[in-house]
């Protein structure tokens, strides 16, 4: 519950490039970097010691993986938009609370593990976050992957986790989920003035999300998550998941102060960013019927049972 | 100048647990071995391609995702260490590799002409993908020729399966013209598995293969069903059955790369040479070429 959540406040953020690599291409990329701006300075007034990142650009298949490598340093360049340049980092991790993190996982029944290699492609979403967020490594962070084929009882239990981690530390934190909100992109090449959100379907998901935001109803997104997937998000994996884990690691409930700071097109998809910081006072209006998990049990696997 | 053509077209699956295997200097990695049914087939194909006359590989892979047009690598070399992000733990490989940039500029022309959307890839810090890498050094551990990377398209995901087949067709089609009129000799290569379901959990010791199984029973059927055909020359019907393969298979052939490289050679209705099937980490991986020459054209397998 709230009382337990060492998470000072948490993030939701587009994965892609433009805000970082050019900004001034149109306004609504420079809105969206404003937007990155105002976030960095509130963490650098919190008193986190570290930035979660949950990053649905970096999929992964064996389990659940977490960046450990104390010095993360490559160039990195999106296989799409290679053309609008290269984005060096060096991130500084928090290792300990990477494997930390990853015990907390496997205490709950899931297969996690942490990476630890030089050069490993940490992924656009990350990258842009990361430098925008905590561009001076001023507190460090720690990314977390999100599986292809886990669904929503891995998620839940994989945000679950990274709280206990933080309260096995004693370390406060701001969670960052990357993630579009309709993710379709234009399939051509665009003049980026002219960029908009792919269908006004997208564009009426998306802001009836944000209202949701915007007021604080985290749990009720998540519960709402499968309907976002069938709605507005491109089948690339088996569901949206970035709500699931968010609501999970802050604690379930509706008790947030939201704000949307900027919601843009990023070549055609919905890019959003927008800060929920744990308040008291409720809203919402929807009963839960999806049980709630706390430890996952693996496949139930249907397929062999009652055909004996 | 002579007509170009395509003298051989390879699928090459690139699990880097072949590469991870091997042992490769390039590779940072340490095994005890492991897929010998796989790498030995692998090690029979490169003895064939080194009999071949050829000037260039053109590599079409599913890790280089791209969801706006077809990207093609465009600098004359690429060097740098590729980690794999799904199994840093096995693949960590250093590589400096040669493209044939005409000939890559070639098909990026002839397949916009085609009205695909398309786009040269030339910023120095581009990674080339673990897919391109992992094939190829199996293929031609000495990397003595340049190569040509085309990404995949995610048309599957942002339309259906059967929009990605006409759009691979279209693609394959494209990069054929574009290689006859180059004058070169070209070998093709497909890069993927075929089902493609993995186990999310991974062995302590990954190369332990009594621990190495399909994923299951469905998976191998359908991959033998498809193997058969391959045998057969039936390669309009496995066209045609693709969709639903892929659909029931999560097979890798979503990305497109085998209908590219069928479009590109006249869809063969001459058998194809098998090399090998062997399941990694549950996925079902075929080494196969098609080899449009009847003189030289084997029953290996
Ligand atoms: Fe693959």
């Amino acid at each position: 519950m709230s009382e337990d959540s060492q998470i000072l406040f948490g993030l939701y953020v587009p994965p892609h490039p433009q805000p970082l690599l050019s900004p001034d291409a149109n306004a609504g990329y420079a809105n969206l970097r404003a937007a990155f701006e105002t976030c960095r300075k509130r963490i650098e007034e919190s008193d986190a010691d570290l930035i979660i990142v949950y990053s649905t650009t970096w999929p992964s298949v064996v389990g659940h993986q977490i960046q450990a490598l104390k010095e993360s340093i490559w160039t990195h360049v999106d296989d799409d938009f290679h053309y609008l340049g290269s984005m060096p980092y060096n991130f500084q991790i928090d290792s300990e609370f990477s494997h930390e993190y990853c015990s907390a996982a496997e205490k709950r029944g899931l297969h996690a593990r942490t990476v630890e290699y030089e050069g490993f492609p940490i992924d656009t979403g990350s990258v842009v976050a990361l430098s925008l967020l905590n561009p001076d490594n001023r507190i460090p962070a720690c990314i977390v992957s999100s599986n292809m084929y886990a669904n929503r009882s891995e998620t839940i239990v994989l945000g679950k986790a990274a709280n206990d981690a933080l309260v096995s530390q004693g370390k406060k934190a701001v969670v960052v989920v990357v993630s579009s909100l309709s993710n379709r992109m234009f399939t051509e090449h665009i003049d980026p003035s002219e960029d908009r959100i792919h269908s006004s379907k997208d564009n009426e998901w998306n802001e009836k999300i944000l209202e949701f935001f915007a007021d604080g109803r985290l749990e009720d997104l998540s519960q709402l998550s499968r309907e976002i997937h069938g709605q507005i998000r491109v089948q690339k994996v088996v569901a949206y998941k970035p709500a699931w884990w968010l609501a999970a690691s802050m604690g379930q409930h509706n008790n947030y102060d939201g704000e949307v700071l900027a919601y843009e097109a990023l070549h055609g998809s919905g890019g959003a960013v927008i800060q929920l910081t744990p308040s008291s006072g409720s809203f919402g209006d929807k009963e839960f019927d999806e049980d709630d998990v706390e430890y996952y049990q693996g496949d139930r696997n249907v397929l062999n049972k009652g055909n004996h | 100048m002579s007509k170009g053509e395509i003298v051989l077209g390879c699928l090459a699956p690139h699990p880097p647990h072949l590469v991870y295997a091997e042992n490769p200097p390039q590779n940072e990695a340490f095994s005890e071995g492991g897929w010998e049914t796989l790498r030995w087939g692998y090690a029979k194909l490169a003895r064939k391609l080194k009999t071949i006359d050829y000037d260039a590989i053109v590599i079409f892979t599913p890790h280089w995702q791209t969801y706006i047009g077809t990207h093609f690598l465009g600098l004359p070399e690429f060097k740098s260490k590729s980690v794999d992000p799904v199994f840093p733990n096995l693949f960590r490989y250093n590589y400096d590799l040669k493209v044939d940039v005409e000939l890559a500029e070639a098909m990026h022309e002839e397949t916009a002409k085609a009205g695909i959307i398309t786009k040269m890839m030339r910023n120095p810090d581009f990674r080339v993908d673990y897919g391109t890498i992992t094939s190829c050094h199996l293929l031609n551990p000495s990397w003595d020729k340049p190569i040509v990377t085309i990404s995949s398209n995610r048309n599957s995901h942002y339309y259906s399966n059967e929009v990605m087949i006409e759009q691979a067709k279209a693609l394959g089609e494209a990069c054929m013209k574009a290689i006859e009129k180059s004058g070169k000799k070209v070998v093709l290569v497909s890069s993927h598995s075929l089902s493609h379901r993995h186990f999310v959990t991974e062995a302590p010791l990954p190369e332990d293969m009594s621990r190495e199984h399909i994923y299951n029973h469905s998976q191998y059927v359908w991959d033998m069903k498809i193997i058969d055909m391959f045998r057969n020359g039936q390669m309009k019907e496995v066209v045609d059955i693709m969709p639903e393969y892929t659909e029931q298979t999560i097979a890798e052939t979503e990305a497109g790369g085998l209908i590219w490289m069928m479009a590109a050679m006249g869809v063969p209705s001459y058998p194809a040479e098998i090399y090998g099937y062997q399941s990694v980490i549950g996925t079902g991986n075929c080494i196969a070429c098609w080899d449009p020459n009847n003189e030289t054209r084997e029953l290996v397998l």
